[in-house]
């Protein structure tokens, strides 16, 4: 049988992001305000 | 209700809506898949980190905006974005190549030593022998004009004062010396490449 010399691909399904990661997107969001002033938009982000 | 029954299209119309609860119902549910299409692509954990985070960021906005609709799917369409932002970072990667030594890569592959190796070094002292030995079959006024400028890196004004004669007759001299020097490395078949 013919050998394989290509390494078998590593599965990558365990990772996952950090807390911190997260946390922050999650506080973005609730920072981020977006305005409609006619027809212009404004982002906020609010502290 | 148990979490996992709430559709996704159900949650971006609740965050839409100002539910702040739905974008991280969708991220725990999601985080595993995104997180690791992005390091299957870039093998770097902080550039993964620094890539899921701005895909959220995208898709913060795009949903804030209005910008988002229903007619393909959530997961795909943060894939998607998730996609193009590996995309921008190999772009701005190739334009400023970063080699780290961390990973099975070393960057003494790709670096050369550009000092000589013991064998250019007896070719190199071969070749420079040969040369003395021509320059001293030349004429005398021809051989002090060449060992004057190349050797001594003098200019032809000076060598024209030093030797008490015109410019032109030091150019003219230096002229026929890579002549004739020509004429006994063809005549000898000396070979004078390292």
């Amino acid at each position: 049988m013919a050998k394989i010399y290509s390494n078998a691909s590593s599965k990558h399904n365990n990772l996952q992001p950090k807390d911190e990661t997260v946390r922050f997107i999650l506080n973005y969001s609730k920072a981020l305000c977006v305005i409609d002033y006619n027809n212009l938009e404004f982002e906020a982000l609010l502290n | 209700m148990k979490k996992g029954l709430i559709q996704d299209s159900a949650l971006v119309t609740n965050y839409i809506n100002g539910d702040e609860n739905a974008l991280s119902i969708l991220i725990q549910r999601h985080k595993q898949k995104i997180y690791s299409f992005i390091y299957s692509k870039v093998y770097d954990r902080d550039i993964t980190e620094d890539v899921f985070q701005d895909t959220f960021i995208k898709v913060i906005k795009n949903l804030k905006r209005g910008k988002y609709n229903e007619e393909g799917k959530f997961l795909p369409w943060v894939m998607r974005i998730a996609h193009n932002l590996v995309i921008d970072h190999f772009r701005k990667n190739s334009r400023m190549p970063k080699f780290d030594n961390t990973g099975e890569f070393s960057i003494f592959s790709v670096l050369s030593d550009s000092s000589l190796n013991a064998e250019k070094v007896l070719i190199k002292d071969q070749v420079e022998s040969d040369v003395r030995r021509i320059i001293q079959e030349l004429p005398e006024d021809q051989k002090q004009v060449l060992l004057m400028r190349m050797y001594q890196d003098m200019s032809f004004k000076e060598i024209s004062e030093r030797t008490g004669v015109s410019i032109n007759t030091a150019l003219g001299r230096m002229r026929y010396a890579l002549i004739n020097m020509r004429k006994v490395i063809d005549q000898n078949n000396i070979i004078l490449t390292n």
